[in-house]
C-alpha cells in the first residue's frame, strides 16, 4: 500500500516535471520569435530612418537617376547614386549569366549522370565551397584574375564588373549547384520511370520531365544566389577598381553599392548628407533582399497541385 | 502467334541476389497475360525485363532470351528507346505528369517529333477515348492531370502509354491502389484494349486475374510454377502450390 503512495507521487511529480519543461521551452521559443521580430525590424527600421534624411537634402529623381557622384561638404556636392544602383544590377546579372548555366549543369550532372562515387566526393566539396570567407575569393580574385583579364583585354588594368562577376560566379556556384542538385535530386523517381518507360532518352527526361519538375527548388536557389551576389562586399571591393564612375566597358574600373559604402562609410561624419546617402544606399540592398527572400519563400509554399 | 512475347530460360539477379529462375513463358498476341504469386516472387521485376526498366537499376544481370514478334529484346543493336516506345507500361501508382492533361499525352508525340497542333489534338483526343476518359475531361484538358482522382489519373496515364501507339502494354498493378468502382472500370477498359494491343499484367489480387486474363503465370520465388490458360489453372492447376495459392492456403 504504502509503496503504491509512493510511486503514485512519484509519477505525478514527474509529470508536473514535463509539463513544466514544456511550458519553459515553449515560452522560450515565443520569446526568441519576439525578439528576432524586434531586431529585424529595428535594422529595417535603423537603416530606412537614418537613409531617408538624403531627401531633405537630395531630389529623390537625382539620387536614383543622375550619374554624378561627387559628395563633399560644400555647395557644390552632388549625390547621384544612379552608377551604383546600375553597377549593382549589372553586375548581379552579369554574374546570374555566368554562374547560372554552369551550376544549373553541375547539379543536373550531379543529381542525374554522375556515378555514385563522382556525387560522394563532390557534394562535400561543394558544401565546403559554399563555407569558404569571401575575402579568400577576394585575394584569388586579385592574385590570379584581375592580372589574368588585363592580360586577356590588353588593358592596363583588370579591375571592374568582369573580374568582379567572375569571383562571384564562383562565390555563387556551390549555393546554386547544391540546392538546385537537391531539388533534382528529390523529384520522385517516377516521373522519370513514366517518361522512360514512354521510350525518351536520358537527356529528354532530364530536360522535359525533371528539369520542369525540380523548377520551383532551381529558382529559389538562383535567388538566393542572387541574394548572396547582391551583398557581397568584401570580395568585390578587391577586384571592383572602387572608381564612382559608370563602367563603360567590363574592364574598367567602377563601383557598385556595396563597395562604394564600405569604401566611403568610415570617411564620413554621421552627420552628414553623404551619410545618409550611403545609409540609404545600405537601405535599398536590404529592402530587395528581404523582398527576394520573402518571394524564395512564397514559391516554396505554393502547393505542387494548382 | 501463341508465342508472340516469349521468353526462354531467363535469369535476374539484383547483384548477387537472384530474382528470376529459368523463366519460360510464352504470351500471345491480342491477348491478356496476368501474372500472380505472393508479393516479392518477382512479377514486376519480370514485366520490367520486357521493356528493358532494369536497365535503369545498377548491378541488374539478365541472361536468356526475350523476344516479341520474333526481336530479341536485349540484342546487341536493340535500340531501347524505340522498343519502349513500342512496349508501353502503367505503374502500380498513377504518375501523370505535373502538366496539364492535354500536355500528359501530348508529351510522348511531342519527344516524338509531332508539332503539329492538329494531328497532337487529334492524338489527345484518340488516346483519351482510347482510355475511356474522353467525356469525363474534354472540358477541362487545360487542368493538372494531378487534379483528377486516383482512377482518372491511371486512365490518364494508360492514355499516356497509347499515345505513343505501342503494340504491347505492360500494367504492374495498376489497380492496386483504387477503389473497387475505378478498378472495376479499368478492368472493363483493359479488356477492350486487348484487341488493338497485346496486354501483359500482374495484379495481387486472383479475383481479378480470373476475371480479367486469358492466360495466367503462376509464380513463386522467381519461378514460373505453372502457366496456363486462365480457367484451366484455376480450376485445374496442375502444381499442388498453385493450388494452395489460388484457394488462399498462403500468399
Ligand atoms: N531495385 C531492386 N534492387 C534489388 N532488389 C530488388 C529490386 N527490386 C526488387 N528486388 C528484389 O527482387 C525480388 C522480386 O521483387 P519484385 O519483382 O518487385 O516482386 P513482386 O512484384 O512479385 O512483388 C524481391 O526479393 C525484391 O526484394
Ligand atoms: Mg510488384
Amino acid at each position: 500500500m504504502q509503496q503504491t503512495n509512493s510511486t503514485a507521487s512519484k509519477m505525478s511529480g514527474r509529470h508536473w516535471r514535463l509539463m513544466f519543461s514544456d511550458q519553459v521551452f515553449k515560452w522560450f521559443c515565443l520569446f526568441s520569435a519576439i525578439v528576432l521580430c524586434v531586431v529585424l525590424f529595428s535594422i529595417v527600421f535603423f537603416m530606412g530612418k537614418t537613409g531617408v534624411l538624403t531627401f531633405e537634402f537630395v531630389k529623390v529623381t537625382e539620387y536614383f537617376f543622375s550619374l554624378n557622384w561627387n559628395p563633399g561638404f560644400d555647395e557644390t556636392a552632388t549625390y547621384g547614386a544612379g552608377i551604383f544602383f546600375i553597377g549593382t544590377i549589372l553586375l548581379t546579372l552579369l554574374t546570374l549569366i555566368i554562374s547560372v548555366p554552369i551550376s544549373v549543369g553541375i547539379a543536373v550532372f550531379l543529381a542525374e549522370i554522375a556515378p555514385t562515387r563522382l556525387k560522394e566526393t563532390v557534394r562535400p566539396i561543394l558544401d565546403l565551397l559554399v563555407g569558404i570567407p569571401s575575402v579568400i575569393y577576394g585575394f584569388l580574385g586579385l592574385t590570379i584574375l584581375v592580372p589574368f583579364v588585363a592580360k586577356v583585354f590588353g588593358t592596363q588594368l583588370g579591375d571592374g564588373l568582369l573580374a568582379a562577376a567572375l569571383v562571384l560566379s564562383l562565390m555563387v556556384l556551390p549555393t546554386i549547384g547544391r540546392i538546385s542538385d537537391d531539388s533534382i535530386e528529390a523529384v520522385p523517381q517516377k516521373y522519370r520511370e513514366a517518361a522512360y518507360a514512354m521510350g525518351c532518352t536520358k537527356l529528354q527526361t532530364i530536360f522535359f520531365v525533371v528539369l520542369p519538375a525540380a523548377r520551383r527548388g532551381i529558382v529559389s536557389a538562383i535567388i538566393l544566389g542572387m541574394t548572396r551576389a547582391l551583398g557581397e562586399t568584401m570580395a568585390v571591393v578587391m577586384v571592383i577598381g572602387n572608381v564612382p564612375q559608370l563602367a563603360e566597358s567590363l574592364v574598367q574600373p567602377t563601383s557598385v553599392l556595396t563597395s562604394n559604402i564600405v569604401m566611403q562609410i568610415m570617411a564620413v561624419p554621421f552627420e552628414s548628407t553623404w551619410n545618409y546617402a550611403l545609409f540609404f544606399m545600405g537601405f535599398s540592398l536590404l529592402v530587395v533582399a528581404l523582398l527576394l527572400i520573402v518571394f524564395v519563400r512564397i514559391i516554396n509554399n505554393r502547393s505542387e497541385v494548382q | 502467334m501463341n508465342d508472340y512475347i516469349n521468353l526462354h530460360d531467363v535469369n535476374l539477379f539484383y547483384g548477387t541476389n537472384q530474382a528470376l529462375k529459368d523463366v519460360k513463358l510464352q504470351a500471345a498476341k491480342h491477348e491478356i497475360t496476368a501474372f500472380i504469386g505472393p508479393s516479392g516472387c518477382g512479377k514486376s521485376t519480370l514485366l520490367r525485363c520486357l521493356n528493358r526498366m532494369n536497365d535503369l537499376i545498377p548491378n541488374v544481370k539478365i541472361t536468356g532470351e526475350i523476344s516479341v514478334a520474333g526481336e530479341s529484346l536485349y540484342g546487341a543493336n536493340t535500340d531501347v528507346e524505340s522498343l519502349r516506345k513500342n512496349i508501353g507500361m502503367v505503374f502500380q501508382a498513377p504518375n501523370p505528369f505535373m502538366m496539364s492533361i492535354y500536355d500528359n499525352i501530348a508529351f510522348g508525340p511531342r519527344r516524338f517529333g509531332v508539332k503539329s497542333k492538329a494531328i497532337l489534338d487529334e492524338i489527345v483526343e484518340k488516346s483519351l477515348r482510347a482510355a475511356v476518359l474522353w467525356d469525363e475531361v474534354k472540358d477541362q484538358l487545360k487542368k493538372s492531370g494531378l487534379s483528377l482522382s486516383g482512377g482518372q489519373q491511371q486512365r490518364l496515364c494508360i492514355a499516356r502509354a497509347l499515345s505513343v501507339e505501342p503494340d504491347v502494354l505492360l500494367m504492374d498493378e495498376a489497380t492496386a491502389s483504387l477503389d473497387p468502382i475505378s478498378t472495376m472500370k479499368i478492368e472493363e477498359l483493359v479488356q477492350q484494349l486487348k484487341k488493338d494491343y497485346t496486354i501483359v499484367m500482374v495484379t495481387h489480387n486472383m479475383q481479378q486475374a480470373a476475371r480479367v486474363s486469358d492466360k495466367t503465370c503462376f509464380f513463386l520465388n522467381g519461378e514460373v510454377i505453372e502457366s496456363a490458360p486462365t480457367k484451366t489453372l484455376f480450376n485445374n492447376p496442375e502444381d499442388k502450390r498453385t493450388e494452395d495459392y489460388i484457394t488462399g492456403r498462403f500468399g
